[in-house]
């Protein structure tokens, strides 16, 4: 029952990519004017608060329904922010934060960067990387106060960005805040703090990560079918079976591992270490698969793959970028490292096993 | 089909948990009685009657088979558990193992009633060693090359050839083995091969040992001098060995000894780490954390499968794939990692002595079971490029 609902919520987000942001039409625009009717389209079929409640102005999807979205849209590589809005729209929920239907990112989105609370309850602090901020109405923040945790909703127009770009050419500002008065704000909840906001957000990079490297796999096993050199589909050449079995078995690992992560944080009460161990793995070993699954499919594309008409940089220089979304898998590596160091080798195995 | 892979994320039921626990006291029992030491990989033999004797008596041979014939009808999650935890402890069931993985499913499928009757009860009573008789001298992963005969006589079969890697063969009870019953047909090269169930302890057989570059006696050459074989062992259809061979290969491929082999040297590294590592220390491990724990969410997912009835070939090899190749380059990761620890660190003897016996069995993980090349192939052929 669940998995058939799923089915119909999955269908229909695909049905809206396909008809409002397909890769090959929009690749060939440079205005950017598919963007306003597809988000139309989204927030008319309640995607974009999916992970919102009804009580709180969204649609009240599951956790497991939001991510199976996200799959798809990594599988188009969508250039707009659903992932961040659904992910800022969850963050508000945490704190029982009303969200606005617009489109929103959210701050920070690097483990490092801080945002903290003044004690009138302004915001100030700077976050870089921050995906789609110019793009979007709203970022909702999670900031450090003197005694607890803030999840608060601000205007984009109430901070300092300046203009950046990821490898795709999609928005990542840098945003400075400078005693910025929130809209609304509220306590976290206990226990959520920055390493469960990176976690989450891993995981949702992850899920896409995992979408843009199965649509690369389609992409390129059809093309070997296709084109013919020496007398014959390259895909009949013993050298690019191998290679794109290899692909495959990234693709694979990709989609095991996020979706493994993915349905731990849907069934956890909390971000605990079975989700640590999920969610850190899975953001390393998809941006891993990224790394050697655009390297491979290029190789299968030759030249007509690095053209800018083509559209499979749309899939892998995304995926690139989106490596260094809440954490590089450098850095969760070394936190996933130290942690199990600290465990020691007898808590290692039953920490592997736990689930 | 191109693309359509799946890897559901199975969540182990609570059966599963109960059971961990009582297979890991298990360990710890044997253990502590001195039956084998985990910290030892290659030191102890890795074959051991008694054991498995008890690990029969336990349950947890022919786990997920039909009562009837002794098995004990559970999951094929539970007996992953057990595979697993088995695996990571080094304990000795070579014995046991090939023949609950994957001899003792073909006997199911394909036996005569009187054989499963007879047979079946005693693997999972720990009692016999399987072997498995595919690869010859002129033909190794061309398995439909095989040239070693069974030629029709009164009431079976005589067979005449060799065979050779056969694992454990010098302490083996049965055999199932491929002989040639007809020539290839033009349009299939794959005809003509039969699989047998040949007890080892018939005359006409000699187990020659071959020495590995490790020094140790892992596998043999099996010579067949007119052996004789019965009718009512031949398991399934004859000359048509081929059509029987692949949905047997996910559950050869996707298990956890597909990357476990090496683990010992990961733990071993973790003692030496420490509880604070450096950055590079700690990044590195993590690294290898996180691609086996990838690793092992594939390989319960494809359990989960079998578990479902499917027959996931194609994931079983990715599985395989992946796994032998990390568990091959884990050795060599985890000699960078220490190469720069303090000299003091308590465990550097135990840590060398392993990414010795780690690094020289390493060549042999991509090559066992189905090589790196031939695994590829049939992913290529699952994405429709053949």
């Amino acid at each position: 029952m669940a998995e058939e609902a799923s089915n119909i919520i999955t269908e229909a987000a695909a049905r809206i990519f396909a008809d409002f942001a397909d890769p090959q039409s929009i690749n060939k625009t440079e205005d950017g004017a598919w963007k306003g009717p597809l988000w139309h389209a989204l927030s008319e079929a309640g995607l974009p608060l999916a992970w919102v409640p009804e009580t709180l102005g969204g649609s009240g999807a599951s956790l497991a329904d939001g991510f199976a979205i996200l799959g798809v849209a990594g599988r188009f590589a969508l250039a707009a922010p659903l992932a961040e809005t659904l992910a800022a729209g969850w963050l508000l929920a945490r704190a029982g934060l009303k969200a606005p239907a617009t489109p929103m990112t959210l701050a920070p989105a690097r483990p490092h960067d801080q945002i903290t609370v003044d004690t009138d309850g302004r915001l100030s602090g700077r976050a870089i990387g921050v995906p789609f901020a110019q793009d979007s109405q709203h970022i909702v923040v999670l900031a450090d106060g003197r005694k607890q945790r803030l999840i608060a909703l601000v205007e984009v127009k109430d901070c300092r960005l300046s203009e950046g770009r990821n490898l795709a050419g999609d928005a990542a500002n840098v945003v400075t805040f400078e005693r910025v008065k929130p809209l609304s704000s509220a306590p976290a909840p206990n226990g959520f703090d920055q390493s469960a906001l990176m976690l989450m957000g891993s995981t949702i990079r992850s899920v896409e990560t995992a979408g843009a490297l199965e649509a690369i796999l389609s992409l390129s096993v059809n093309y070997a079918n296709e084109r013919v050199a020496f007398g014959r589909p390259i895909g009949k050449f013993q050298a690019v079976q191998q290679n794109l079995a290899r692909l495959a078995s990234e693709v694979a690992a990709a989609l095991a591992v996020a979706g493994s992560a993915a349905d731990t944080i849907a069934q956890a009460d909390a971000f605990d270490e079975t989700v640590f161990l999920e969610a850190a793995s899975a953001k390393i070993r998809t941006a891993e698969a990224a790394a050697e699954g655009s390297a491979i499919a290029h190789q299968v594309f030759g030249a007509i793959g690095f053209t800018r008409e083509h559209v499979l940089h749309r899939f892998t220089l995304r995926m690139l970028s989106w490596r260094d979304d809440f954490g590089s898998e450098s850095y969760w590596a070394a936190e996933l490292g130290k942690h199990v160091a600290r465990g020691g080798a007898d808590e290692f195995w039953p920490l592997v096993a736990s689930r | 089909m191109s693309a359509n892979l799946q890897f559901d994320p199975i969540r182990l039921p609570p059966e599963c948990d109960a059971l961990r626990i009582e297979v890991r006291a298990f360990l710890a029992e044997e253990i502590a009685a001195g039956t084998f030491d985990p910290h030892q990989p290659g030191h102890g033999d890795s074959y051991n009657r008694d054991f498995s004797r008890r690990v029969g008596v336990k349950g947890w041979i022919g786990m997920t088979w039909p009562k009837q014939y002794g098995g004990h009808e559970r999951s094929q999650l539970e007996r992953y558990v057990v595979t697993e935890e088995f695996r990571v402890a080094n304990a000795p069931a070579h014995l046991h193992f090939v023949a609950d993985r994957q001899s003792g499913p073909i006997l199911l499928k394909y036996a005569p009633e009187y054989v499963k009757k007879d047979i079946l009860p005693r693997i999972c009573r720990g009692e016999l060693c399987f072997v498995i008789g595919m690869s010859e001298p002129g033909s190794g992963s061309d398995l439909f090359a095989a040239k070693t005969k069974a030629t029709k006589a009164d009431g079976g079969w005589r067979i005449n050839g060799t065979k050779i890697w056969t694992t454990n063969a010098h302490h083996a009870d049965y055999m199932l083995g491929l002989f040639r019953t007809s020539p290839a047909s033009k349009e299939n090269r794959r005809h003509g091969l039969t699989q047998f169930l040949v007890d080892m302890k018939i005359p006409g057989i000699t187990v020659n040992p071959i020495y590995q570059m490790t020094g140790q006696c892992g596998f043999n050459e099996v010579v067949f001098d007119d052996a004789f074989v019965p009718d009512g062992h031949v398991m399934g259809e004859i000359d048509g060995a081929w059509k029987q061979a692949t949905s047997e290969l996910a559950y050869e491929r996707s298990g956890p000894e597909r990357f476990l082999e090496t683990f010992y040297v990961l733990l071993e590294l973790i003692r030496a780490l420490g509880p604070e590592p450096d950055l590079r220390g700690a990044e590195g491990l993590g690294r290898l954390v996180a691609q086996l724990h990838t690793l092992r969410r594939m390989s319960v997912s494809v359990a989960g499968m079998l578990q479902a009835g499917k027959e996931p070939v194609v994931e079983g090899s990715i599985v395989k794939d992946l796994g032998t190749i990390w568990e091959q380059k884990l050795p060599g990761r985890v000699r960078d990692l220490a190469a720069f620890l303090e000299p003091e660190v308590v465990n550097r003897a135990t840590l060398a002595d392993q990414l010795a016996f780690a690094t020289m069995i390493a060549p042999k993980l991509t090559l066992q079971g189905g090589t790196t090349e031939i695994l590829r192939g049939i992913i290529a052929r699952g994405l429709g490029l053949r």
